[in-house]
């Protein structure tokens, strides 16, 4: 203990290793996350709040699961789908899972080019990136076309409790908004990144702050927590 | 981002990143309107927050005017006054007092206590505020919608909330759900630059344990919020969804007017935890805050330091983390698990402890002060009576045995006015008064200021002093008119007229503050930059009001607390926290 304090004053709180370099960071001067920038604070408290929202969500609905007097609709044979005369149980979600899963794959790519500072790989991955997502969107969109064309609704459906098509529309309908919201965010930045935005440090058009490629791992922080919500989701809902 | 190395200054070590270019308005427009400036998106939350506030006050107006004249004035029917009843709830609490704490005081001040040029994303900032706009005008919409707004209650709990009974069932909940939702996405916005603001962009020297208790209790409340509205959020979009598609996540089988509607298999508890685990964490949303300004008022204006800083930042830590682990306390009568209860009277009793280490601090940084009675200071001390009087009420309400038979009576009322109302609205006042010279760089009215005080605090008194009597009699809360009972003696009405009459009186005082507000601004004393002699960064700015990007050419450098008042052997009688220590020459903090 005497050790450290003794220690030269140049040394930065942030190179002591362990519990002691964080409560050594939290007591220090100008910044609580050293080597962290502010944009990449905003975001992972952006997404702790986020976090709230989707466990919400979800409670709500294990609540709602738990307590129906009414047979609650067995999720794999709901998503099941025939395929060459086979009938597969959860296929769809599946191939949605492993489709969002392949598009954290190419996002953290995407970040290690970026740092890299190769424009044109990184601008592809994303681009993939964004196409998987949309591929996710569409595949829901059918999702919610087979279930509306069997008479699911929100309000009711044929195999017993109500509130099985509620929290279906309900919580897939926000996860998708967030997948579509990230999509449309990865084309612009993926433009900015082809364009050559962040070698010379081009101002945004709005916030005119200068942009650096720490915002494709921004971004790609984003991503990667909607494909962890979807890991729950896909758990609690469709597996359970 | 370019590094600046800064040489290092008698243990403050040297900056660790550079400056980030701030936005320059090049317009009015920009300049004044759509400003990116914390400062201008301050102001104009706090304009906003309070026109709004003011409409809640007519409301509590009518609803006084209903209560203590039963059947004298016909434009207020039963549903007119469930309707003010809900609006003015909803406003008081979110639209103006989380708005103008956090909105209007943490925009002003976190930048300027903590010594940063703005806010760390302004422009997010400014998005914030014409959000929040945009939810306040949805609000207003609701009063000319057909039906008028919601009468729910400000909990708006189902399944009444969006059945036919209830007034404004067509439209009026429908906006009201969208308002909150909005209201939420802007409070987001905002909320993540105060955090990231107080966490990562502090000047040199200023460590979490130098900044003033404002900063801290802004921070908390804003950390807070951001973890208690996702429950309101998801609540609303669940409810709206209830109302608008037909979902019964809320709505359980039930008969209206005769006929089975067709919700079924709902929850009306789930709503209710939903609710509340946003709602508690509410009530210290809106006063921690007032915690932090409240000490700083009291130590600038007893020339003291505060007592006991740290455990004061700790109690600020301790009640915002219990605060999320006592919502049930809020529905003893809701058809719980009875253990739930135990649980949750237990949680709430301790939140007693850290809240009474603050109020003996405050006591024991006034002990043997040099206690100036300013206007602020008078305020201040108003908050400690009133919330320790609230304080005390809750004790009462968080005990099941207690709390069942006075659920639902005025007894509720007044505990939740005194330590949520009237103690924050003391608190805001007081700040106001305190940073006004700040602001617009003129004194308020001082004779004007201490009439408004007076009026403000003997009516607030009473007004909600004999209400604990009349709900201790069982006068139910939320009752149009209470007509003939033989629990409540005709002495009782007596005392409604009286009540009545103070909140005419008190509403009036705040119109005396107003015109201060306005008059001042143009005719007040002029301030100079620090007419209180505080220590806090805010007081040392090149220039007053602060000027765009706050310090000039230079970032200030903190050498201590905030809370050097009366130190022995120094100069002055207050130490700023930007002052080297003594034999340290300046000219090492510019490279």
């Amino acid at each position: 203990m005497t050790e450290t304090t003794l220690a030269a004053p140049q040394t930065s709180p942030g190179t002591i290793p362990g519990l002691r370099g964080i409560a050594a960071d939290w007591a220090s001067d100008q910044r609580a996350f050293k080597h962290v920038s502010w944009g990449k604070a905003m975001m992972w408290i952006f997404l702790l709040s986020d976090t709230f929202i989707f466990s919400c969500f979800l409670l709500s609905y294990m609540t709602a699961r738990m307590s129906t007097t009414v047979p609650w609709p067995n999720p794999s044979e709901v998503f099941a789908l025939n395929l060459g005369g086979k009938h597969i149980p959860l296929i769809l979600i599946a191939i949605m899972t492993f489709i969002l899963i392949s598009s954290s794959g190419t996002m953290a790519m995407a970040v290690n080019f970026g740092y890299r500072r190769d424009r044109a790989k990184t601008a592809a991955l994303m681009l993939a990136t964004a196409a998987f997502g949309a591929t996710f969107v569409g595949m829901q969109a059918f999702e919610w076309t087979k279930l509306i064309m069997e008479g699911v609704r929100p309000w009711g459906n044929p195999w017993g409790a109500p509130q099985f098509g509620a929290c279906f529309f309900m919580i897939t309908g926000f996860h998708g908004t967030h997948v579509t919201i990230g999509v449309i965010f990865l084309i612009a930045v993926a433009r900015k990144v082809w364009r050559g935005d962040f070698d010379v440090e081009r101002r945004g058009f709005f916030t005119s702050r200068r942009g650096y490629y720490e915002i494709v791992e921004i971004m790609g922080l984003y991503w990667h927590f909607v494909d962890l919500v979807w890991v729950f989701i896909f758990a609690f809902f469709y597996l359970w | 981002m370019v590094d600046i190395p800064f040489d290092e200054v008698a243990g403050i070590p040297p900056a660790e990143v550079g400056e980030v270019e701030l936005y320059h308005p090049h317009s009015w427009w920009t300049r004044y309107v759509f400003s990116q400036d914390a400062k201008v998106i301050a102001v104009q939350y706090s304009i906003t927050a309070m026109s709004i506030g003011m409409v809640a006050l007519v409301l509590s107006w009518m609803m006084r005017l209903q209560l203590g004249f039963p059947g004298t004035f016909s434009f207020i029917d039963a549903n007119q006054y469930l309707q003010f009843i809900t609006m003015h709830g909803m406003i008081m609490v979110i639209y103006l007092l989380t708005a103008l704490f956090l909105g209007g005081f943490g925009n002003y001040l976190i930048p300027l206590m903590v010594g940063a040029r703005d806010m760390v994303f302004p422009y997010v900032n400014m998005l914030s505020y014409w959000v929040y706009l945009l939810a306040v005008l949805v609000l207003v919409a609701t009063f000319f919608v057909p039906g008028g707004p919601t009468g729910a209650g400000w909990t708006l709990y189902p399944p009444q909330a969006i059945l036919s009974g209830t007034p404004g069932q067509d439209w009026g909940i429908v906006l009201m759900l969208a308002s909150l939702i909005l209201f939420i996405i802007g409070f987001t916005m905002g909320g993540l630059n105060y955090v990231v603001t107080v966490l990562q962009a502090r000047t040199r020297g200023m460590t979490l344990m130098r900044m003033p208790l404002t900063v801290w209790g802004i921070f908390t409340a804003t950390v807070m919020a951001l973890l208690a509205f996702p429950a309101l959020f998801v609540a609303s979009v669940m409810l709206l969804l209830d109302r608008l598609l037909g979902t019964s996540f809320f709505m359980p089988t039930l008969v209206e007017m005769g006929q089975l509607t067709k919700y079924g298999g709902g929850s009306p508890i789930l709503f209710q935890h939903l609710f509340w685990f946003f709602g508690h964490p509410e009530v210290y949303i809106v006063a921690l805050p007032a915690f932090g300004i409240i000490s700083d008022l009291i130590s600038v204006h007893a020339r003291k330091n505060i007592f006991g800083y740290r455990m004061m930042v700790w109690a600020i830590v301790a009640i915002g983390a219990l605060s999320f682990v006592v919502w049930a306390h809020h529905m003893y009568v809701s058809g719980m698990n009875p253990y739930f209860g135990f649980f949750f009277a237990t949680t709430t009793l301790i939140i007693a402890i850290p809240t009474a280490i603050k109020v003996y601090n405050w006591v024991l940084t006034l002990w043997r002060g040099d206690i100036h009675l300013t206007v602020p200071m008078l305020f201040a001390l108003a908050f400690i009576i009133t919330f320790v009087n609230g304080g005390l009420t809750g004790l009462f309400l968080g005990n099941v045995v207690v709390d069942v038979p006075l659920s639902d009576t005025m007894f509720v009322v007044a505990h939740f006015h005194m330590v949520m109302g009237i103690a924050p609205i003391m608190a805001v006042f007081g700040g106001l008064y305190h940073w006004y010279p700040k602001v617009t760089g003129r004194m308020l009215n001082e004779a004007l200021g201490r009439f408004h005080f007076w009026v403000t605090f003997i009516g607030a008194y009473a007004i909600f002093f004999p209400m604990h009597y009349l709900g201790l009699l069982g006068m139910p809360r939320r009752y149009h008119d209470i007509g003939e009972t033989t629990f409540v003696p005709a002495s009782a009405h007596d005392l409604n007229a009286f009540m009545s009459v103070a909140a005419l009186i008190v509403g009036f005082a705040q119109l005396v503050f107003l015109f201060n507000i306005i008059w001042s601004l143009f005719k007040g004393k002029e301030a100079g930059s620090n007419p209180w002699g505080a220590a806090s960064l805010e007081w040392q700015t090149p220039e007053t009001p602060p000027g765009h990007g706050n310090w000039g050419k230079d970032l200030p450098i903190v050498y201590r607390w905030a809370y050097d008042y009366s130190v022995p052997g120094a100069a002055g009688d207050f130490v700023p926290q930007n002052e080297p220590p003594a034999g340290l020459a300046t000219q090492g903090a510019h490279p």
